[in-house]
């Protein structure tokens, strides 16, 4: 096997679209190929709209055989593969690829099995996040994992991307709440990933395709871990009059050891953003605020919120306000939840980022982008989740304008490079997808790299499946070493822009 | 001045580097060596040790970033004492072996105690590792921080790979705070209605943090702030147990030094879906994790044992003794095992890493 050979990640599409459509409806239903212009259409983005392409063909597989059909009929015409969920990826993760076939898996929807005793349910993944907490409700338990997206988003696309959402800090990502996923490789073959019990014969494979967008299996089924619902649950918000003092004391509630169910920041434009938005009777003049959620037993969350309070005034917390009820409690979320659309309504385009760094660097680096953005005239807002460190900044700009998208890719790929050099990440959870390709390149080298495309390689050979995404290729890279050096000013001629 | 740790260790990992790189190219097998707690599962003759005990060293610690890096064949022991001065811990509570189990050993082998049921196993707390792949170059994946999507995850690839997947360097651990106070409650109750109890339990809010079934004797351990065991004991019942009875007893299950371990003869342990009925099989069992790792001492055909295990939701291993060719680890389905055998090749394309190990390669 050869080590630095699997450039071939792009496949090529040999069939034409005549032999190709004729091969998907001799194993689909009529009304399970699209070919039409305007059907195709809703397909030809996620979340991350600004990246769009028109797929030559579009499934709608209703089970696991009709996948494996698929699957198989990609597999021997050698055409591009891109499975998708709901589509509410934030990274182009589901673009599909001009050359390929885009199958949606909205149609296996059907929740399979719940297991209140084992505490697991086994699902379609088509099925929606939030339906599975609503599905197990009655037995007084929840999936945790719970993205922003999560009204709308699929399991099968939080397997993919290893979703995480705002009470990951305690209760883990994706990854840490997955029991099982029954999967295909793109020859068709049948394959499980984690068990039952508490680990699986072989490696893990679970943990390898949880966060692989799709660039290694297509999942069929997914059974994920229930927890208990919390019998209480309490949040406060704390207002801060610089944001390098919220940044400390969410280090310093981690070091007193409190791992609260939720901690998010919003800066002074985000607060300000959503209270207009939403009317979540937010502190206006704060220049960051924190949200400190506490769950568990009564005892548990009284003793926390007392130890948390403690931490914050010690901190300087210039007002410490406790929901008194569950309805307001409710309305601080809101707030939060609404900060994307909120802020939305302040320019006519964003930018998210969703770059990781260590949480006794927020402030810094949040001051350090502050003073970067002043200096390229580009506005950022920011809302995150400050107990893991996942910065979110928005960056606002207007696409109308000439330059304003220029301005703001700089200020995009500077904040990347910061988080990586600070120790951090390039994605936390958002995934790299299309969007942030290149600056894989930033954070791995070539040599790691080519193990991820022998990883690739040991599942899907010919690089049929989600092609362009995720793993750049080798040469992608080289290239890119010389366009990094003029500050990534130079386009990619061959990605779309906006 | 001494030179800073992470620079030294930096040139134990070039060396160690250039060891490998020097057996990939005479095409010598390496039978990589942390501790030596496992010796008995990994094949013991194959290859040339490549002793990772010189990789020993607390790289960075910071409590207030829960996290921890560490060199691979640092003492989990040392790792313990560090975290334990700040009031954190390894919440998967690995067997320290006195001083021997190292944090390489403890990915490799996926070695998890009783708190591994209710707080996640060593794979959940892996945020990142430097490796060796089976060419000599040193590579990282994951990082320092909690959340981390960028690349395959090859860091959580590592736990339970005994080594076949990469020399293990350097690892960060996500890190959690010590319980502020523990009690463990007591049981006289038959197996099945123990499996029954404890998985309805564990549907419930309450602070469990472990459990064993032996002998008709139930212990369940509870952690948390004290109003809140207090408030538990009172739902739960039972007979408390004196605090250091209670702390040997958790002691000998995460060192493996209970008297169920003791003596010759052949044992399994199956990881099975918690909730399965209890095992047709004969012989004498003990169980943790909620029911879902059951310790099996029988001897029973390995094939009963396995498909046993199978139609529980789950797979053995052959802890030890059994029949001579007897595979350690649970046999894969063909197609299953080329996939496997192709990851391997990836990352290790002359299969110098361990070879034989695990032997479901």
């Amino acid at each position: 096997m050869g080590h630095n050979d699997h450039s071939a990640i792009h496949a090529v599409g040999h069939a034409d679209d005549a032999m190709l459509v004729e091969a998907l409806r001799a194993v689909l239903p009529a009304d399970a190929v699209l070919i039409d212009e305007q059907a195709r259409r809703p397909y030809e983005s996620d979340g991350l709209s600004a990246y769009r392409q028109m797929p030559r063909v579009v499934v709608l597989p209703a089970n696991e055989a009709q996948v494996q059909a698929v699957l198989q009929v990609c597999h021997r015409l050698q055409v591009p593969l891109v499975a998708r969920g709901h589509g509410t990826g934030l990274s182009g993760g589901a673009m599909p690829d001009q050359r390929g076939v885009l199958m949606s898996l909205a149609k296996l929807n059907r929740i399979l099995d719940i297991d209140p005793l084992a505490r697991t349910a086994r699902v379609q993944p088509g099925v929606r996040n939030l339906a599975i907490s609503e599905a197990v409700a009655s037995h007084g338990l929840y999936y945790a994992p719970d993205p922003s997206s999560q009204i709308a988003c699929s399991i099968g696309g939080n397997v993919a991307e290893n979703s995480g959402g705002v009470h990951c800090l305690k209760y883990g990502l994706t990854v840490h709440n997955l029991v099982r996923v029954r999967a295909l490789t793109i020859d068709g073959l049948v394959f499980d990933a984690g068990a039952e019990g508490p680990d699986a014969a072989g490696f893990d494979l679970l943990a390898l395709l949880t966060g692989s967008e799709g660039l290694l299996a297509v999942v069929t089924e997914v059974t994920v871990r229930l927890l208990p619902r919390p019998r209480t649950v309490q949040a406060l918000l704390a207002s801060f009059d610089d944001v390098e003092k919220a940044g400390q004391a969410v280090a310093n509630i981690i070091a007193a050891g409190i791992i609260p169910a939720g901690l998010e920041m919003m800066d002074g434009p985000a607060t300000r953003a959503a209270e207009a938005f939403v009317h979540a009777n937010y502190p206006v003049d704060a220049e960051a605020l924190l949200i400190c959620e506490s769950d568990g037993t009564a005892e548990e969350v009284e003793d926390e919120s007392a130890r948390m309070r403690a931490v914050l005034e010690a901190a300087g917390a210039t007002e410490i306000r406790y929901a008194r009820d569950e309805a307001e409690r409710l309305k601080f979320w809101a707030g939060r939840k609404a900060a994307f659309p909120a802020v939305g309504r302040m320019a006519p385009d964003y930018y998210c980022i969703d770059g990781t760094i260590p949480r006794r660097t927020l402030g810094a680096v949040l001051n350090w982008m502050y003073g970067r953005a002043g200096e390229l005239g580009v506005q950022v807002v920011n809302v995150f989740h400050a107990g893991d460190g996942n910065l979110h900044p928005l960056l606002l700009f207007d696409a109308a304008k000439p330059g304003d998208f220029e301005r703001t890719e700089i200020l995009a790929n500077e904040i990347l490079a910061k988080c990586v050099e600070v120790g951090g990440t390039i994605t936390g959870e958002h995934g790299v997808g299309v969007e942030k390709i290149d600056a894989m390149c930033v954070q791995f080298n070539s040599d790691e790299l080519s193990i991820f495309l022998g990883v690739k390689a040991a599942f899907d050979p010919a690089g049929l499946l989600n092609p362009g995404k995720a793993v750049p290729a080798l040469h992608r890279c080289a290239e890119l070493g010389r366009m990094h050096v003029h500050n990534g000013q130079l386009p990619h001629p061959e990605l779309p822009r906006f | 001045m001494p030179a800073p740790l992470s620079n030294s260790l930096a040139g134990v990992r070039a060396e160690l580097a250039a060891q490998v790189a020097l057996a990939a190219r005479q095409q010598q097998a390496l039978r990589l060596i942390g501790g030596g707690t496992q010796a008995a599962l990994a094949r013991a003759d194959a290859g040339q040790p490549l002793d990772l005990t010189v990789l020993n060293g607390v790289i960075a610690y910071e409590p207030s970033e829960l996290v921890i890096t560490a060199g691979a064949g640092t003492p989990l022991a040392r790792i313990e004492a560090v975290l334990a001065e700040q009031q954190q811990m390894l919440p998967f509570e690995p067997a320290l072996a006195d001083g021997r189990a190292t944090v390489g050993g403890a990915v490799a082998a996926q070695r998890g105690g009783p708190r591994r049921w209710m707080a996640g196993a060593t794979r959940d707390f892996i945020l990142g590792l430097r490796l060796i792949d089976g060419l000599g170059r040193e590579l990282g994946f994951g990082g320092q921080v909690i959340k981390n999507v960028a690349g395959f995850d090859v860091s959580r690839l590592q736990a339970g790979a005994w080594g076949s997947l990469g020399v293990i360097t350097e690892v960060s651990f996500k890190v959690l705070p010590c319980p502020q106070a523990e009690t463990t409650l007591q049981f006289q109750i038959g197996q099945a209605e123990a499996l029954l109890q404890v998985n309805i339990w564990a549907g419930q809010p309450l602070p469990l943090s472990a459990v064993s079934w032996d002998q008709g004797c139930l212990r369940v351990r509870l952690s948390g702030v004290p109003a809140a065991l207090a408030s538990a004991c009172r739902l739960l019942g039972g007979q408390a147990l004196d605090a250091v009875d209670a702390q040997q007893h958790w002691h000998s299950l995460r060192e493996r030094t209970h008297p169920f371990f003791d003596g010759a003869g052949t044992l399994w342990r199956l990881s099975v879906k918690p909730t399965a009925p209890v095992l047709e099989l004969p012989g004498a069992v003990l169980w943790e994790w909620g029911g879902g790792q059951r310790w099996l001492r029988t001897e029973a055909p390995a094939t009963l044992v396995r498909a046993q295990a199978v139609q529980a939701g789950g797979h053995a291993m052959l802890v030890q003794g059994g029949e001579a060719g007897t595979p350690v680890f649970h046999p894969l389905a063909p197609a299953v095992r080329a996939l496997h055998q192709r990851i391997k090749l990836a990352v290790d394309p002359g299969q110098i890493l361990n070879p034989g190990t695990p032997d479901f390669l």
